[in-house]
C-alpha cells in the first residue's frame, strides 16, 4: 500500500503516461465514452422511470374503472344485448366479497362518457363544463389538489345533499375576475345555485379528466339528475400488495353474479386496469435501466480492454526501458506495480472525467424537457451507483492491467537489454 | 572483491546445447581496472552477464565481496545488482523520457532513497562527470559522449562494488572514446572497482590487466602498463 501512496512512484507513472500524450488520451477516450454511455444511458432511464411515475402520481397505482356494458350472452332467461346499469349497493357487496380492494368510489359524470356539459352561469359570463357525483373517498384513490382556502366535498355534503361544489381552475377563470376569491361564491350549475367549496388543480396526464371538472357529492347529482341508485363506473384501488389482475378479475366476477350475468360473458363489464398499465410501463423502464446497465458496462469493458490493449502495446515498446530499470535494481514487483498503477490510474481518471460529462449531458437533458409534456423527471443516478462503476472500473482496470504487467515481467533484463 | 571458480554456462539452441564458457576461474580485488577482451562469440559478455547478476551460471562459484551468489530469483538478482553493481552500456539505454538528472536519480530511487536526496546525489554524480548544467537536458537533446557520461553517473550513484561496463565505447568516435576512458579511469583512480568488456586493444591497454578469453576459456590474463587517456583528449 506504501508504494500507492509514494510521490515518487507517482512520479514515475506521469512520466511513463506523458510520454506519448496522444496515444494516452485516445486511451482515455474509450474508457471516458464508455462510463459517459453508461450514466448518460442509466440516468436517462431513471428520468424516464421518474417521468413516468410523476405522470400517474395522482392515481393509485394499482387501481382501475370499471363500467357496465352490455351482455353478449344469454343467461337466465335474460336475452343478449341487455344494457346493465351498476348500482350503488354494488360497492358494499364488492367490498364484502373481495378482500383485496382497498378504497372504492362509485362515479357519476354528465359530459363525459355521453349526455351534455352542465351549463354553468355566473353573473354575466357563462360556459359548461362535466359534471360529476362524487364521494369524498375518491380522493383516496385519486389525490385532487385543491388551492388554497377549499375542499373537496365530504361527509356532510353527501348526508346533507349540499348544493356544493368543486370547480376546475379554467372554469375559475372563465367565471371570476382574477382578483375575485371563488370560495364560497355562488354559480348556477344546469339552473341550480351551488356554493363553491373549492378550486381543483389541473395536473396533466391523468387520462380523461379536465381542467374544468366539476365534484358536487353523488347524493346531490342523483337529486339533479335523477339518477336514483345508479353509478356510471367504479373506481377501485386494491391494496398495495394485491395483484390488480386477480382483483380485476374478481370484481368483474362478482358484479356478474350480482347482475345475473353469464360468467363467461367478456363483454357485459367493461374494465380499465391503471395498475395493469402502470406495472407494464414501469416493467418497460426497469428494462430500460437493465439495458442501459448492461450497454454501459459493456462498453466500460469495451475501454478497459483497449486500456490493456495499449499498454501490452507500451509494454512492448518500452521493453528496453523496463529492462534498464531492471537492471538498475527494480524488483519484478516494482515493474508489475508500475504498469498495474498505470492501467487502474489511466482507467480511474478516465471513468471520472466520464461520469463528469454524462451528469453534464444529464443536467443538459432535464433542463431541456423541465417544461415540457414528455414524462422525463430528475435523471439522476444513485450514488451507489456511480460509486460501483467506479469500483468495477478499478477491478476491471487491475485485473486487464494484470496483463501487460505481467508481460512486463517475464521480460529478462539480459534479453531487453539485448534488443538493439 | 569477484571470486569465480570453474564457470560454466551453456546455452540451449534447439535440441543443440552451445557451450559458451567452459570453466573460468577469476577473480578481481578491489580498486582495480579489468579489461575483458575477446572476439564475439568469446563469452566475454556471458561472462559479464553472469557477473551482472543478469543471467545465472550453470556450474561453478560466484563470490561477490564475500557474498555467495546462489539461487538468486529476480527479486534477488534486482536487490543486488541495486547495491552491488552498477552498469554502462553500449547503447547508454538513457530513459528518453526523463532529463539526465532524473536518469541519474533512478538506481538512487529503486534503492528507496527519498527524493530531495536522489537530486543532491544525482547532481553531485552529474558534477563529477562534468554534466551538471545539463542536468536538465533530456537524453535527445545530449551528444553521444555526454549520454555515456550521464550512463556512469547513474551507475556511480548507486555507489556499487563494481562497475560494468558492456562495450562502453562502442557507439563512440574516437576521441570521444578516450574522454570516457579518462573519466572511467579518474573513477578507477578513485578506488572503484571497474570491469570492461570491450574488442578494442586502445581501450583494453587503458585498463590495469587484460583478461583475454577465446571460445569460452581464458587464454590469457596479464598485468600491462595503464596508458592514460587524458594525454589523447
Amino acid at each position: 500500500m506504501k508504494f500507492i501512496f509514494d510521490s515518487n512512484t507517482w512520479q514515475e507513472i506521469f512520466g511513463s503516461i506523458g510520454k506519448n500524450k496522444t496515444r494516452t488520451a485516445i486511451t482515455v477516450i474509450g474508457v471516458l465514452w464508455g462510463i459517459f454511455i453508461y450514466i448518460a444511458l442509466a440516468g436517462a432511464a431513471k428520468g424516464l422511470d421518474n417521468g413516468f411515475e410523476r405522470a400517474f402520481e395522482s392515481t393509485a397505482m394499482n387501481s382501475m374503472f370499471v363500467w357496465a356494458q352490455s351482455t353478449s350472452m344469454p343467461y337466465e332467461g335474460f336475452k343478449t344485448g341487455r344494457s346493465l346499469q351498476l348500482k350503488l349497493d354494488d360497492v358494499n357487496t364488492l367490498k364484502n366479497r373481495i378482500p383485496e380492494i382497498q378504497y372504492i368510489a362509485p362515479r357519476n359524470a354528465k359530459g363525459v362518457f355521453g349526455g351534455s356539459q352542465a351549463a354553468v352561469v355566473r353573473g354575466q359570463k357563462s360556459g359548461t363544463a362535466p359534471v360529476y357525483g362524487d364521494f369524498p373517498i375518491y380522493t383516496k384513490i385519486a389525490t385532487k389538489k385543491i388551492y388554497d382556502g377549499g375542499r373537496f366535498i365530504n361527509d356532510e355534503d353527501i348526508e346533507e345533499a349540499r348544493k356544493v361544489v368543486v370547480i376546475g381552475e379554467r372554469t375559475q377563470k372563465e367565471l371570476f375576475d382574477e382578483e375575485e376569491n371563488p370560495i364560497g361564491e355562488f354559480i348556477r350549475v344546469d339552473n341550480i345555485y351551488f356554493q363553491i367549496v373549492g378550486v381543483h388543480k389541473y395536473v396533466p396526464g391523468g387520462g380523461f379528466e379536465g381542467d374544468t371538472d366539476m365534484y358536487i357529492p353523488y347524493s346531490t347529482y342523483k337529486k339533479l339528475y335523477n339518477t336514483g341508485e345508479n353509478v356510471d363506473w367504479l373506481t377501485i384501488a386494491a391494496y398495495d400488495d394485491a395483484d390488480v389482475i386477480q382483483a380485476e378479475k374478481d370484481v368483474k366476477a362478482v358484479l356478474k353474479s350480482i347482475h345475473r350475468v353469464n360468467p363467461d360473458d367478456e363483454r357485459a363489464i367493461g374494465a380499465f386496469n391503471l395498475g395493469e398499465i402502470f406495472n407494464r410501463i414501469t416493467g418497460f423502464a426497469k428494462g430500460l435501466t437493465f439495458l442501459s446497465l448492461i450497454v454501459g458496462i459493456a462498453t466500460i469493458l469495451a475501454g478497459v480492454i483497449s486500456i490493456g490493449n495499449i499498454l501490452l502495446i507500451s509494454v512492448k515498446e518500452r521493453t528496453k526501458e523496463l529492462g534498464v530499470r531492471r537492471a538498475l535494481g527494480a524488483t519484478p514487483r516494482e515493474v508489475r506495480n508500475l504498469i498495474l498503477l498505470e492501467s487502474v490510474f489511466l482507467t480511474v481518471v478516465s471513468g471520472i472525467m466520464g461520469i463528469v460529462l454524462g451528469a453534464l449531458v444529464l443536467y443538459g437533458i432535464d433542463s431541456a424537457t423541465h417544461d415540457s409534456d414528455f414524462p422525463y423527471t430528475n435523471p439522476t443516478l444513485p450514488i451507489s451507483y456511480v460509486l460501483g462503476a467506479l469500483g468495477i472500473m478499478v477491478v476491471l482496470g487491475t485485473l486487464i492491467g494484470l496483463i501487460p504487467a505481467q508481460r512486463a515481467v517475464s521480460i529478462k533484463p539480459i534479453d531487453a537489454l539485448r534488443e538493439e | 572483491m569477484i571470486e569465480i571458480k570453474d564457470l560454466h554456462k551453456s546455452y540451449k539452441m534447439g535440441s543443440n546445447s552451445l557451450h559458451v564458457l567452459k570453466g573460468i576461474n577469476f577473480n578481481v580485488e578491489e580498486g582495480e581496472l579489468v579489461a575483458i577482451m575477446g572476439s564475439s562469440g568469446s563469452g566475454k559478455s556471458t561472462l559479464l552477464n553472469i557477473l551482472g547478476m543478469l543471467d545465472v551460471l550453470d556450474e561453478g562459484t560466484y563470490t561477490l565481496d564475500g557474498v555467495p551468489i546462489i539461487n538468486l530469483n529476480e527479486t534477488k538478482a534486482a536487490k543486488y545488482r541495486n547495491k552491488f553493481l552498477g552498469f554502462i552500456f553500449q547503447s547508454f539505454n538513457l530513459i528518453n523520457y526523463k532529463s539526465a538528472a532524473e536518469n541519474v536519480a533512478l538506481p538512487l530511487y529503486y534503492q528507496g532513497v527519498g527524493r530531495k536526496e536522489r537530486q543532491v546525489k544525482a547532481l553531485k554524480y552529474l558534477e563529477q562527470v562534468g554534466l551538471k548544467q545539463w542536468a536538465g537536458h533530456l537524453p535527445s537533446e545530449l551528444s553521444g559522449g555526454q549520454k555515456q557520461r550521464v550512463a556512469i553517473a547513474r551507475a556511480l550513484a548507486a555507489e556499487p562494488k563494481v562497475l560494468m561496463a558492456d562495450e562502453p565505447t562502442g557507439a563512440l568516435d574516437s576521441k570521444t572514446s578516450y574522454e570516457v576512458m579518462d573519466l572511467l579511469q579518474k573513477i578507477n583512480d578513485a578506488g572503484n572497482t571497474i570491469l570492461i568488456v570491450t574488442h578494442e586493444p586502445d581501450i583494453a591497454d587503458m585498463c590495469k590487466r587484460i583478461v583475454h578469453l577465446k571460445d569460452g576459456v581464458i587464454v590469457e590474463d596479464k598485468m600491462v602498463d595503464q596508458v592514460r587517456a587524458s594525454q589523447y583528449v
